[in-house]
């Protein structure tokens, strides 16, 4: 796919910001026009967090539109349905099977849905991205197990993938996130 | 040699903008979303750059620097030009020798502040120039034009930019730093000493200057009109024009890169060759005005209104038609930022909640706490308000008011503009209870250092304020400075300052949880009664399953506070198990 928009969600704290940042090397390296749209601020605090990415010949609104994203990466399932209207017919989900409790939850104020991603018409790829990061050596590499998995959907090749993570992690935690992302890679064969 | 090109935030490149403009200086305060401009322009050797204590500090010392004959910046989000807006007026009456530019970064939706006023109304009060970047790389080349027009108008220069710009990535071409020479420092006295007598003649150079301006803008090249199909045309700028070209992508536009003053002859020209023309804008309706009170007819505000940001969906809608989209998601359980786990402002505001105080807040991630369960906040305005607020009370309400009130405010916030309200409150002969939320740390921005922190910009040692030595000399003789962990004596200097009739504060001490690496252990709960007490605390790592509650040890940070809640001593340091 050479044209493609993209939308990140998860709650903050969670590390989408590297995931985007990866793509947003990557597409640049391989000579696409690419828009980032990113949250700051309140990110750390827990809220409910949405980064876009837009890869296309010729990129302007740096936003996703509604009903036009061809892939959703979804950090957490809740965050997942709410922004399901996101994702386009034809589009993939790639969800983190993680649940965290939102503040209503946690005070008994509201229930966290039972199917949050029955929501989906579409395409849903889960996987237990936390669990198969930690097996890699940290949680934190969970992001790169994600990219991983989207990676299959994507025309870029494993060598340009590889050289963006490089140059976008740490040096010393770069062989984990290989890793991570070839685990994540290996289970959308 | 092909240039290289990088992905950059919009503020990287405002940051590499003026670096390649050979800028000398820069004085900021945070503010999101200007925040990371002052960020990256600290990590190029050839620039001084600094923390203000708050934006009218940074503008004055940013216009100290160009008086001086040095290029200088200072960035702010658009509340804070209202803090600066004081030298900001009269700096456009005495100009500048070296270039000066001033990033104001609006916030449309409100994704992190208080209001969403528009900026633009200020460089048009002001009488000073303002350019607006619809993307990255023309937020390099638009802060390089800046400081060319500072100095070729004599003028600070206005780069405006919104969250959907300046929290971009997009790609910038790299360039090199230009040798900008100082300029010798020259008294001057008629320019720079604004006395009533040599104001007046400062200010037909204004008039003058924006006429000038006004006309060259009519064949600036950043006003850029593009014909495509002439039944509509559109006037835009910034991501408006982003939004434009994918809603309308066959629509002729007029795209302005210079927001004020407007090319009244290049829009009138446009507007004959097009049938319908229609300004799109975010917020006020202040190009549509301009035009309107040219004589020339436009659509605008009737289509888009002055609330939020716009769209592309927005504009396929009021543009072309096309059906809204219905909004997704809605039954699902809301997710509000929260306090983090294990941070220190909870335990003041849980001991704030037991004596059952009104709380005038400010500025801050503690202004979380106003949120349900802890909703410990009864207003909360602009930064610094919460002592002035408090001492208003008190003289509508009488003193009775201030024994069950408190003014609570962050360390940055009260070194921002909470000193003189203090003064003021002692002066005033007031008896309120002010809490200061000393975590050491400028917080919900993004960590940036303060004079009560210890360390400057670059992270290296710098003199610390001492919070209570200052107080102390504010004329407050009651002083406390208690551990907002400890909840039983926090909740006990908390009754004992509100109960005196005097100025008192409160110091609660202990550095953001965020960055406080203490090891600690997680919390257990054995033997839950299901009573609740813990819940109190809103910590987003105890969580309610049924009627009995857990802790959620990935999120326990072990502070302990919930320990010495719960009534039946069930709660247990992880190593006690």
């Amino acid at each position: 796919m050479k044209n493609f928009d993209l939308v990140i969600v998860g709650v903050g704290g969670q590390g989408t910001l590297l995931a985007s940042k990866i793509l947003g090397h990557l597409a640049l390296n391989e000579g696409c026009g690419v828009k980032v749209s990113e949250v700051h601020g309140m990110s750390q605090r827990g809220g409910s967090v949405i980064t876009h990415v837009r890869v296309g010949n010729e990129v302007h609104s740096p936003i996703v539109a509604d009903g036009e994203a061809d892939f959703l990466l979804s950090f957490e399932e809740l965050e997942a349905a709410r922004a399901a209207s996101f994702l386009k017919e034809s589009g993939v989900a790639i969800v983190n099977t993680q649940v965290i409790w939102p503040m209503p939850v946690i005070t008994g104020a509201a229930q966290y849905p039972e199917q949050p991603l029955a929501c989906f018409a579409q395409r849903v790829e889960c996987a237990d991205a936390l669990a198969i990061a930690a097996e890699c050596g940290s949680q934190k590499a969970l992001n790169l197990v994600l990219l991983g998995m989207l990676s299959r959907h994507l025309f870029f090749s494993e060598e340009a993938w590889k050289t963006s993570i490089a140059a976008c992690v740490p040096a010393k935690t770069l062989e984990i996130n290989l890793a991570a992302f070839a685990r994540g890679r290996a289970l959308c064969r | 040699m092909e240039q290289e090109k990088r992905l950059m935030l919009g503020n990287e490149a405002v940051a590499q903008g003026a670096w390649e403009a050979g800028l000398r200086v820069a004085a900021s305060y945070p503010g999101t979303p200007s925040t990371e401009v002052t960020e990256c322009l600290s990590k190029y050797p050839e620039i001084h750059c600094q923390w203000a204590s708050n934006e009218k500090v940074a503008a004055e010392v940013a216009f100290g620097a160009a008086m001086a004959g040095g290029r200088s910046i200072t960035c702010m989000k658009h509340v804070g030009v209202n803090v600066a807006a004081d030298p900001i007026f009269t700096a456009a009456y005495t100009g500048v020798s070296a270039g000066m530019v001033i990033v104001c970064a609006d916030d449309p939706a409100m994704h992190s502040s208080q209001n969403e006023q528009d900026s633009r109304y200020y460089a048009r009060a002001a009488h000073i120039p303002m350019l607006e970047p619809a993307d990255s790389q023309e937020c390099k080349d638009f802060t390089k034009l800046a400081f060319e027009l500072s100095e070729e108008l004599d003028t600070p220069v206005f780069v405006r930019l919104t969250t959907r710009i300046a929290h971009a990535r997009s790609a910038v071409s790299i360039g090199q730093r230009q040798d900008i020479a100082l300029k010798p420092y020259e008294k001057n006295a008629m320019k720079y000493v604004m006395m009533p007598a040599m104001a007046r003649k400062r200010h037909p150079v204004v008039e003058e200057r924006e006429k000038l301006l006004a006309q060259k803008a009519n064949c600036m090249a950043i006003n850029r009109v593009e014909m495509r199909d002439t039944r509509v045309g559109i006037v835009t700028s910034g991501a408006c024009y982003q939004y434009v070209r994918d809603a309308m992508p066959d629509a002729s536009t007029l795209k302005l890169g210079l927001v004020y003053p407007l090319p009244m002859e290049l829009i009138a020209n446009f507007a004959a060759r097009v049938d319908r023309l229609i300004v799109i804008e975010e917020l006020e309706g202040l190009i549509e005005r301009e035009i309107k009170a040219a004589g020339i007819g436009c659509e605008g505000k009737n289509l888009t209104g002055v609330q939020g940001e716009l769209s592309v969906e927005k504009l396929r809608t009021v543009l072309c038609g096309a059906q809204p989209c219905a909004a997704a998601g809605t039954d699902l359980p809301v997710r509000p930022p929260v306090l983090c786990p294990g941070c220190p402002h909870r335990g003041v505001f849980y001991a704030i909640n037991r004596l059952g105080l009104s709380v005038m807040g400010d500025i801050g991630c503690y202004t979380l706490a106003a949120l349900a369960p802890l909703s410990a906040m009864d207003a909360c305005l602009c930064m610094g308000a919460s002592i002035g607020m408090a001492g208003g009370a008190e003289r509508a309400q009488g003193k009775d008011f201030s024994r069950k009130t408190v003014a609570v405010l962050g360390d940055s916030t009260f070194i921002h503009s909470g000193i003189t309200s203090l003064i003021d409150a002692v002066y005033n002969q007031e008896t309120i209870t002010v809490v200061i939320l000393d975590n050491r740390i400028t917080g919900m921005t993004g960590h940036q250092q303060n004079p009560a922190s210890g360390k400057d910009i670059h992270n290296q040692p710098a003199p610390q304020l001492n919070i209570e030595k200052l107080v102390e000399s504010c004329g407050v003789n009651d002083i406390a400075i208690v551990d907002p962990f400890d909840l039983k004596a926090t909740e006990e200097a908390l009754r004992a300052a509100t109960a005196r009739e005097e100025v008192s504060v409160i110091i609660a001490r202990r550095p953001c949880a965020l960055l406080d690496k203490t090891p600690r252990k997680p919390y257990v709960i054995d033997g839950c009664k299901g009573c609740g007490a813990c819940m109190k605390l809103s910590c987003p790592a105890i969580e309610r399953h049924g009627k009995l509650v857990q802790i959620n040890a990935a999120l326990c940070n072990g502070c302990g506070m919930c320990r010495q809640v719960c009534p039946f001593k069930a709660i247990k340091c992880g190593e006690e198990c």
